[in-house]
């Protein structure tokens, strides 16, 4: 913005070569109006003619349309304010439009997804599970409970876990080797493809049960594997903001190290640990791949996660459009009215976790 | 949990001072936080040990016990090679597009909308992989089709784009675009924090001698942000890469070697491949889809470790944390 208005729009190379020549001190600007008139004048062409040719379509209006936007204001602003200046224009519309483009998906997923999954957002996906269902009817209920048993176990372990390893991490184990290798391995565990956690905790089971082992508790170990990891992570980040003030202060009255870590560490950084545990719920609350392998599939409700297949819901949304039943439709609309259902979930979890952020912050005056 | 009973507080100087009063509590609460963190270490063994333990019958097993009948080389080589095609794409789309996203972000958009617009680019992230999937090959898919066919009809003489043309737009070309609107997020949010850091000093003396914005960023920004956008699109590349229900949802593999991104012949992935066989396979067929997964284990740490090894590299010497 600072530059737009600037009136030194000589070049190095322009002076250098004509430094003898007496040159015009202000070189001249397009108007504020003018990249909209070329944006409407580059569109209105394009659409015409596209029109006039036989094949009107919105898509290639605006992709062309902006090909030609930026050409035009490339060729006008060189003329104008010369190269520099009409480079910097060229290279706003890109990134602008890169950025429109990087829109397009999101909106497209959700328009989707809402409009697909309405079909079936009634009581009945959420009361009825699929047991003795062939055609229409039906629902998503044992694999919405699935999905909240395999999740509740997954977070029940690795909460506790990662939390305790980020006090280890700040508070015991700065800096020593046991801590280095601790931060350096759970980087190394955020990249685990979520397969190859299914995979791993099919193949500590089996080594138990035997090969054909299918349960819910076994999900929630595969989810554990992808879970501690982010809440380590935050949790660390968390405590690390924590003030050393704070500690000093605690240890100077004759607090002991755990009393100071539960009753003033922890409790000044909750708002960003629950946050950060919640994205991280969120974040493998929708895992397919895992439950896929070792939770199974079936039918009907199943709330024991250690006997016995478990449905979640994204192996059901999966199932019903991969492998759908005769008809066909109404395993598709279950299929996105599954995926919706865990949109909703997963934006609420996003929502509730800035709220608890904000919420819980601790109080500065 | 067996975890050392000694604190760090406990570490006299010399023997005449005496040690320090240990709590009962003071015990507990180091050896669990310690014990959580060996823990986590274990984990991770065990899921190497595991892994590679499942996966030997697969090696020692003639080859007319495997699937297909082919060695194990032969089996996973082309799902290697389906793998890395569709994440570089992906990767190549993505790249330009999450930094010109995270550019935008951080100095174009006006100031009250950056917050908001970086919350937006976080929700893609947060939207479940299977969804993306159903969206490929429900949407994306049947759109790309007159897309694809353009490309065979004018770029036909590349290699990539000789066709013919899948008809139902089940493509490798389609699941790379979606893999690269999964891994696009990443990338951004990568590139945008490092960004974030550029010296403000350093943007003000560009714009101050008389730079464009443009100029300003290529000289000032990019430099710095450099190793940033390389190691996000490393993290982007280990997603894309482990990315498994996408591509089962659109591709329907096979185990052949091919560039042509458009036609209905297609390699699988192996995550994707794992995900379509194993609620059907026994025996041996297992061992070796635990074997595949043990290579995309080994692929991802390889990219994931080099990733991390940028990222921290420079926050060593960068002075801007």
């Amino acid at each position: 913005m600072t530059l737009e208005t600037g009136t030194e729009k000589k070049t190095d190379a322009e002076l250098a070569e004509e430094a003898l020549v007496p040159m015009p001190l202000v070189r001249g600007e397009l108007p504020r109006w003018a990249p909209w008139v070329i944006l409407v004048a580059a569109l209105v062409v394009v659409g015409g003619i596209l029109a006039a040719a036989g094949n009107f379509s919105i898509a290639l209006t605006l992709v062309l349309g902006a090909v030609v936007y930026a050409v035009a204001t490339y060729a006008i602003s060189r003329g104008v304010e010369g190269g520099r200046k009409a480079t910097d224009r060229v290279v706003t519309i890109v990134v602008t439009t890169a950025f429109l483009i990087a829109l397009v998906p999101l909106i497209s997923v959700l328009v989707t997804v809402i409009e697909n999954g309405l079909a079936r957002f009634d009581g009945a996906f959420f009361t009825n599970s699929m047991r003795g269902v062939i055609g229409e009817g039906g629902g998503g209920y044992h694999a919405i409970i699935g999905t909240l048993i395999v999740t509740a176990f997954a977070a029940i372990i690795s909460i506790p876990v990662g939390i305790l390893t980020a006090v280890y991490l700040v508070e015991y184990g700065k800096g020593s080797k046991l801590a280095r290798s601790i931060t350096f391995f759970v980087d190394v565990m955020t990249g685990i493809p979520s397969i190859v956690a299914g995979l791993f905790a099919f193949a500590f089971f089996a080594l138990f049960a035997g090969p054909g082992i299918r349960f819910g508790f076994g999900g929630s170990v595969a989810l554990c594997i992808l879970m501690i990891p982010v809440v380590v992570r935050s949790t660390e980040e968390m405590l690390k903001i924590v003030p050393n003030e704070l500690r000093e202060a605690a240890f100077a009255l004759g607090t002991p190290k755990w009393r100071t870590i539960l009753k003033v560490v922890i409790p000044t950084s909750v708002a960003g640990i629950a946050s950060g545990v919640t994205l991280a719920i969120a974040r493998v609350i929708g895992e397919t791949a895992p439950l896929l392998i070792i939770a199974g599939l079936t039918v009907g409700l199943n709330v024991n996660p250690f006997s016995g297949r478990m449905t979640t819901l994204p192996v059901f949304a999966y199932n019903s459009y991969a492998a759908p039943g005769v008809p066909r439709e109404p395993f598709i609309d279950r299929a996105w009215t599954s995926a919706l259902v865990l949109i909703l979930i997963v934006l609420i979890l996003n929502l509730l976790a800035r709220l608890v952020a904000k919420l819980f912050a601790p109080k500065t005056r | 949990m067996s975890a050392p009973t000694t604190t760090p507080t406990a570490k006299p100087a010399g023997s005449a001072r005496p040690k320090p009063v240990q709590q009962l509590g003071d015990r507990i609460f180091a050896g669990s936080a310690t014990g959580a963190g060996i823990f986590i270490l274990i984990v991770l063994a065990g899921v190497a040990a595991f892994l590679i333990a499942q996966s030997i019958p697969a090696f020692t097993a003639s080859s007319a016990d495997l699937p297909g009948g082919r060695n194990i080389v032969a089996y996973i080589g082309p799902l290697i090679f389906g793998t890395l095609l569709s994440a570089v794409i992906a990767l190549v789309i993505a790249t330009p597009l999450g930094v010109a996203v995270a550019l935008f972000i951080t100095h174009y958009a006006p100031r009250r909308l950056a917050q908001g617009l970086g919350y937006v680019i976080d929700l893609l992230a947060a939207v479940p992989s299977i969804v993306y999937g159903l969206w490929g090959v429900s949407v994306l898919a049947p759109a790309s089709l007159g897309f694809m066919t353009w490309l065979n009809k004018y770029l036909g003489w590349i290699p990539l784009f000789a066709g013919p043309v899948s008809a139902t737009g089940r493509t490798m070309l389609v699941v790379s675009v979606t893999l690269a609107v999964m891994i696009l997020p990443i990338i951004t949010a990568v590139s945008r924090e490092v960004f974030l850091q550029t010296p403000k000093l350093h943007e003000e003396a560009a714009l101050a001698l008389g730079a464009t914005r443009w100029e300003m960023i290529r000289m000032a920004v990019l430099p710095f942000g450099r190793s940033g956008i390389i190691s996000g699109s490393m993290l982007g590349l280990g997603r894309a890469l482990g990315e498994t229900m996408a591509v089962a949802i659109i591709l329907s593999g096979s185990g052949i070697v091919t560039f042509n991104l458009i036609s209905s012949a297609n390699p699988s992935s192996i995550a994707a491949n794992i995900a379509l066989q194993f609620p059907d396979s026994t025996g041996v067929a297992v061992n070796v889809l635990i074997a595949s997964g043990l290579v995309l284990f080994v692929i991802t740490l390889l990219v994931n470790s080099i990733a991390r090894w940028i990222i921290n590299r420079r926050s060593e010497f960068s002075g801007a944390n």
